[in-house]
């Protein structure tokens, strides 16, 4: 024990000491996985230290694609740092947009027409079909399925960005939510095309599950590895499908009832165990309650206004105050903490990013497990740099 | 038994090989510079400034009020105004922007700009093949480089831009009404002066003079403003 490569007093330098003795033969081993590996999702590094195969310490370095975000936004408008916000979880631009709209229009008191409210619901729906199917993807890619799944996934999302492009203009970053409403309108076209995508959605996640649900490598490498308690998710503040893998029925879609979802039947996917499978599980289970909110919001869909005509779109100065205002992402809860001193750029802007949260149990689900599964437990965190380092 | 797995896994994949030779649903690609996809009508790249009629100095819609600069996020307009004024759309002597340059390098698409434009003179472009060795000349674009007709703006955004016309119409058509009935007296006279361009010096209230700069268009407006909805693309604007 006492003869290992790097000493104790070396890792006493890391975020905390050792959890996980090494068994004393052999020497450790430092590895930085990252910032340029393909399974780092950009730009992230995990240093790893290795006692043969065995994980006995990771620390998750981020950083690397900070730019300065939050004081971004403090020193310009409202609506100017509404395109900004696409660019955080570049997977899920249009939650985003949510997350950002709903708190301003908390701190002002904006009311949303109730066509507008659909039509969210409508886009964060497709937006989580589409980053989950994705999310899974990758993961099988990881997991050694090179290709042929990714791809599967990527032609499902791109029949969905197809339908983000001709709605909002743009594929990823779409810049569609204001303060009080919706940019554009859907025309019955858009509509049309949006009930055939989803008509079509069901198919492609029985497809995956046919291949994948019982695959014997997926479960041999998925089952029991990265298990989170679910007491230590709660208590790190872990949200998202990766909380209700480790079976905590917290969904804020159902907590908050935020804009119209509680007009919606729908059920929460749980897991059991809080493995990868689980949380591969929970994704594909959520895929399809979202097509079924998806296809009620398309049935009940109102006509009328999307945009609120006393809504402001210029010198919007909302009424001293804070706020945060929090919505259920498809990686997890997404919040957006202002305060308003009455100018018009807020006087302090916070975002609470679920990649970010979500990652900083990394290290207890990894302790103990092998280099190759530390790959994919990071793979079924489910993150986006961009939003992970702001 | 061992191995399904694989056969199962390449029975799904020659099903999708063989099937993208029948259907055209199951071919997701497109072989890109000899083949292209439509852009949807909604699709956006940089912004590019309009103008009606022939020339593009003297048609820009852009009366440099400076908003979109003020609100644009990442601050990649530079708008210089001028010393002198021309006449806008309606016949109003209006400043105009003596320098607009946008930095498309910078630019995020993000179709702020055109919001806030009050005066309809922005619109976003659809053009993506903007490769360049310049890379700063040749990001940064003038205004001569971002004025585009009117006539362009409707063949990419045909819907946008009818409802852009015909709310421009609408706005002339009561500009006008309530010009003739100022100047009613002083209509008849200035028609018969000779044409001029631009009236060097800004004259307010004196609308009659600015019709005549632009005959075409006002003749226009008259038949216009009783069917503006439904005015066919390409034919709004003035020929001469």
């Amino acid at each position: 024990m006492s003869s290992s490569g790097i000493k104790t007093e070396r890792l006493a330098g890391w975020n905390r000491p050792p959890v996980i003795e090494s068994d004393g033969e052999g020497e450790l081993l430092e590895v930085a996985m990252g910032p340029h590996h393909p399974s780092t999702h950009g730009v992230f590094r995990m240093d790893v230290v290795l006692d043969g195969e065995r994980v006995i310490k990771l620390k998750p370095v981020f950083g690397y694609l900070h730019r300065n975000h939050e004081q971004l936004g403090q020193s310009q408008s409202y609506l100017a740092n509404m395109p900004y916000t696409d660019r955080l979880d570049y997977f899920c631009s249009l939650t985003n947009n949510w997350a950002y709209a709903l708190a301003v229009e908390k701190l002002a008191g904006q009311e949303v027409p109730e066509r507008a409210e659909y039509l969210r619901v409508i886009l964060a729906e497709l937006t989580r079909v589409q980053n989950h199917a994705s999310t899974i993807g990758f993961l099988l890619q990881e997991m050694g399925a090179s290709g042929t799944p990714l791809m599967y996934a990527f032609r499902e999302r791109e029949k969905i960005l197809d339908l983000f492009e001709s709605l909002t203009g743009s594929r990823m970053m779409c810049n569609y939510m204001r303060f009080g409403g919706c940019r554009v309108d859907a025309s019955p076209a858009w509509l049309d095309a949006t009930r055939k995508v989803v008509d079509g959605l069901p198919a492609f996640i029985d497809e995956f599950e046919r291949f994948l649900m019982t695959n014997e490598i997926l479960i041999a490498r998925c089952q029991g590895i990265g298990v989170l308690r679910p007491d230590l998710a709660v208590n790190a503040g872990i949200s998202g499908p990766m909380l209700r893998a480790s079976g905590v029925n917290y969904d804020i879609r159902k907590v908050d009832h935020y804009g119209i979802y509680d007009r919606f039947k729908f059920r929460v996917p749980l897991g059991d165990h809080g493995d990868i499978y689980d949380r591969y599980m929970v994704r594909m289970l959520e895929m399809r309650e979202s097509i079924s909110i998806l296809k009620q919001a398309l049935k009940e869909l109102p006509t009328g206004p999307v945009m609120d005509p006393k809504a402001k779109i210029r010198n919007f100065r909302p009424k001293p105050g804070e706020v945060y205002g929090r919505i259920e992402a498809p990686k997890g809860e997404l919040g957006f903490y202002l305060i308003s001193d009455g100018s018009p750029n807020p006087y302090r802007y916070r975002i609470r990013p679920p990649s970010f949260i979500n990652l900083t149990v990394l290290e207890d689900m990894c302790l103990g497990s092998n280099v190759a599964d530390v790959v994919l437990i990071f793979g079924s965190v489910d993150i986006v740099l961009g939003e992970v380092d702001r | 038994m061992l191995g399904d797995g694989i056969l199962k896994g390449l029975a799904e994949t020659a099903k999708n090989f063989a099937g993208s030779f029948v259907s055209k649903e199951r071919m997701t690609t497109v072989e890109y510079p000899e083949e292209r996809l439509p852009l949807p009508e909604a699709s956006r790249n940089f912004p590019f400034l309009v103008y009606d009629g022939d020339d593009w100095e003297k048609g820009l819609r852009c009366v440099a009020c400076q908003i979109c600069e003020k609100e644009c996020p990442p601050k990649c307009i530079y708008i210089e105004k001028s010393k002198d004024k021309k006449p806008d759309y309606v016949g109003k002597p209006q400043i105009y922007p003596a320098k607009f340059d946008i930095d498309i390098s910078v630019c995020m698409s993000c179709q702020i700009c055109v919001e806030v434009c009050p005066f309809e003179a922005i619109k976003m472009n659809t053009e993506f093949e903007l490769a360049t060795d310049d890379r700063f000349g040749g990001l940064l674009l003038d205004r001569k480089e971002l004025a585009r007709s009117n006539e362009y703006y409707h063949q990419i955004h045909p819907t946008e831009a009818s409802e852009v016309d015909a709310r421009l119409a609408e706005e002339k058509s009561k500009v006008e009404a309530k010009a003739r009935a100022a100047a009613q007296a002083a209509a008849a006279k200035a028609a018969a002066t000779p044409t001029t361009a631009i009236p060097s010096t800004p004259l307010p209230g004196k609308p009659a003079a600015n019709v005549d700069a632009r005959p075409a268009s006002t003749a226009k407006t008259a038949e216009d403003n009783k069917n503006a909805e439904t005015r066919a693309t390409n034919e709004g604007e003035p020929k001469a």
